[in-house]
């Protein structure tokens, strides 16, 4: 269990982490969600004693960090953003010396073969890390902090830098490991965090800007009436015939997707369904509906919105983002790609892992 | 402790420094042996240990100069900080793994002086003895500055530079001391050079105070060590 008090960072004039405070209950997998620079890094250094805080206090199982740090750290396994593998040992060398660091007292060469097992690593066991791939050198750094089964994982960007297929299996890994272990992981791509974690602490500018499980976030702001529809024919007679319909509150074009076809965003008044409405309209015209669907929010603009500078506070009723400026419009436009390009990977892993069932074992030949 | 120390040995011995260190030490103490005792048919030891002041002037920064910087430039002090170990344990771990390939490496006049005992049957056990103490401080407190100007930076080769310029300058001291005129000036230089105190050993005088000096000195830049790592948990 970790207790997070009005923890406090100050870097000279600016303040890396502000005020923070929450709670990790055992058997919790927490994901902490934030831009870059947010502070993500920052904090986990601060739980790990690696850093000290300015303010607050970090309870890690009831002991404080900063006032017994060496028996706050024997609970502690931390993969920090880089894995802190000394490039001229060899695995199990490099494995055998963590073990002896922390002091383990559990029978070593088994203890150290089920962890290579589990990360996927006992076959490069002999090799020298500086030879191996990154995705080998993240799941190193993954077996360091699993090394004397350490009931709190620390787990900062644990997928940075693997491939697709790799993702997957760090993060069946994790939430396997989450059943026996707290575990705190953060990300900035919000499908992993969503795949994983049973709930979001999404930190922006060093504070909480929003700490729930992933389905109430969705939950929470998803109550907004909008539609997206396909309608072929002229665009401005279109927009006519929509706002004319009842309960519309606002309709806007969007780009022209096929050659004389539009998409149109449509926002109804609370609880109207304006659909068969709509449909009527548009028959009548002899205009086509190519597509039209209810617009639910995902996980990536529930984000956007909380660090874009909006002001929405979770847990209110009618929600609102705030006009967003040049910068952060621009910063958007970046993240969504990011966003696009994360689902991508997630879609080909899960198509890879459906490919690859019938093989038995990652070989890791591409090292 | 015990795990930092191995795992640094391991490291001195994979990598080509500690053969390096240990060659050129043996090298150039045979041939100072040769060339004063063999040829020169005498048993005063004094000269072969003094000459090698120099040389440890100028190997042991390259003992020491990876020791710290190296961890915090590939971000591997961040795995020995989170660990459950104290950072004096992590400090003494390093300390004595430099001193034990330091030590190797003095192991050498071992055989020099049983051939002299061997080849003159007679030989001054209170020099030898005394050298023995005095390579033993110089070496370990050379080592602790030079493990703390490493704690100080990232880059390994101005670590070498600079605690070599440290050292050196603790050799000058002595020597710029002879041309200050105002007395406790001088006075207070003699006091903190090293050379004069190594010299006094090298002729068989096992001076108490002396002793103390270099253990304080080995004690405090290896205490300086541990609070730079402190300073920097701290951030600012």
């Amino acid at each position: 269990m970790i207790e997070v008090k009005n923890l406090t960072k100050q870097y000279g004039a600016k303040r890396a982490v502000d005020d923070l405070s929450f709670t990790v209950n055992d058997g919790e997998i927490l994901g902490f969600l934030g831009p870059n620079g947010a502070g993500k890094s920052t904090m986990m250094n601060m739980l790990t004693g690696y850093i000290s805080s300015t303010d607050g206090q970090a309870l890690i199982n009831g002991i404080d960090i900063l006032e017994n740090p060496t028996e706050a750290k024997k609970n502690i396994g931390y993969l920090p953003e880089i894995p802190p593998l000394y490039l001229d040992m060899t695995v199990g060398d490099y494995l055998s010396f963590i073990y002896d660091l922390k002091k383990c007292r559990l029978p070593k060469k088994a203890h150290i073969e089920d962890v290579c097992k589990l990360v996927m690593i006992t076959d490069v066991y002999d090799r020298i890390i500086k030879h191996l791939s990154k995705g080998y050198k993240q799941r190193v750094g993954l077996a360091q902090a699993l090394i004397g089964n350490p009931p709190i994982l620390i787990l900062d960007e644990p997928t940075v830098g693997l491939d697709p297929k790799q993702i997957l299996e760090i993060r069946n890994l994790i939430k396997k490991l989450g059943k026996r272990h707290t575990v705190i992981l953060s990300s900035h791509i919000l499908s992993e965090i969503q795949a994983v974690c049973d709930r979001i602490v999404i930190i922006n500018k060093g504070k909480i800007a929003a700490d729930d499980t992933p389905e109430n976030l969705t939950a929470k702001l998803s109550d907004e009436h909008k539609l997206i529809a396909r309608i072929d024919g002229s665009r401005d007679e279109v927009l006519k015939v929509i706002s004319s319909i009842g309960g519309v509150v606002s309709v806007t074009a969007d780009m022209e997707r096929e050659p004389g076809t539009f998409d149109y965003e449509i926002e109804a008044e609370e609880g109207r369904d304006i659909r068969r409405e709509l449909f009527k309209r548009i028959a009548a015209r002899n205009w086509t509906i190519l597509m039209l669907k209810t617009t639910e929010l995902t996980l990536e603009d529930i984000f956007l919105k909380i660090t874009m500078g909006s002001d929405i506070t979770i847990g209110g009723s009618k929600k609102k983002a705030a006009a967003v400026s040049e910068d952060d419009a621009k910063a958007m436009h970046e993240a969504v790609d990011q966003a696009v390009i994360a689902a991508q990977a997630v879609e080909m892993s899960k198509k890879l892992a459906a490919g690859t069932e019938a093989e038995e074992e990652y070989d890791g030949g591409e090292m | 402790m015990g795990a930092i120390f191995k795992r640094e040995m391991k490291a001195y011995f994979t990598s080509p420094i500690a053969y390096i260190f240990i060659a050129v030490f043996y090298v150039y103490t045979g041939i100072n042996f040769v060339g004063t005792n063999i040829y020169g048919a005498t048993t005063d030891l004094t000269y072969i240990f003094s000459a090698v002041f120099t040389l440890m002037m100028i190997m042991l920064p390259l003992l020491t100069m990876r020791l710290m910087s190296e961890e915090k430039k590939q971000k591997t002090d961040q795995c020995l900080l989170t660990a459950p170990v104290n950072l004096a344990e992590i400090v003494m771990g390093k300390f004595f793994a430099a001193l034990c390939v330091f030590l190797i490496g003095m192991a050498i006049y071992i055989p020099y002086v049983l051939v002299l005992f061997k080849l003159s049957g007679s030989i001054e056990w209170p020099i030898v003895i005394g050298n023995m103490c005095a390579l033993l401080l110089l070496g370990a407190s050379f080592i602790s500055i030079g493990m703390f100007v490493s704690s100080l930076t990232e880059n390994q080769i101005v670590s070498a530079i600079a605690s070599f310029i440290f050292i050196m300058l603790l050799y000058m001291i002595d020597v710029l001391a002879s041309s200050i005129t105002v007395e406790w000036i001088r006075n207070a230089m003699v006091s903190i050079g090293f050379y004069n105190r190594y010299y006094e050993f090298t002729n068989g005088i096992i001076n108490i105070p002396s002793v103390v000096f270099f253990i304080s000195a080995i004690f405090i830049f290896n205490f300086l060590t541990v609070r730079v790592l402190e300073k920097r948990r701290w951030g600012e």
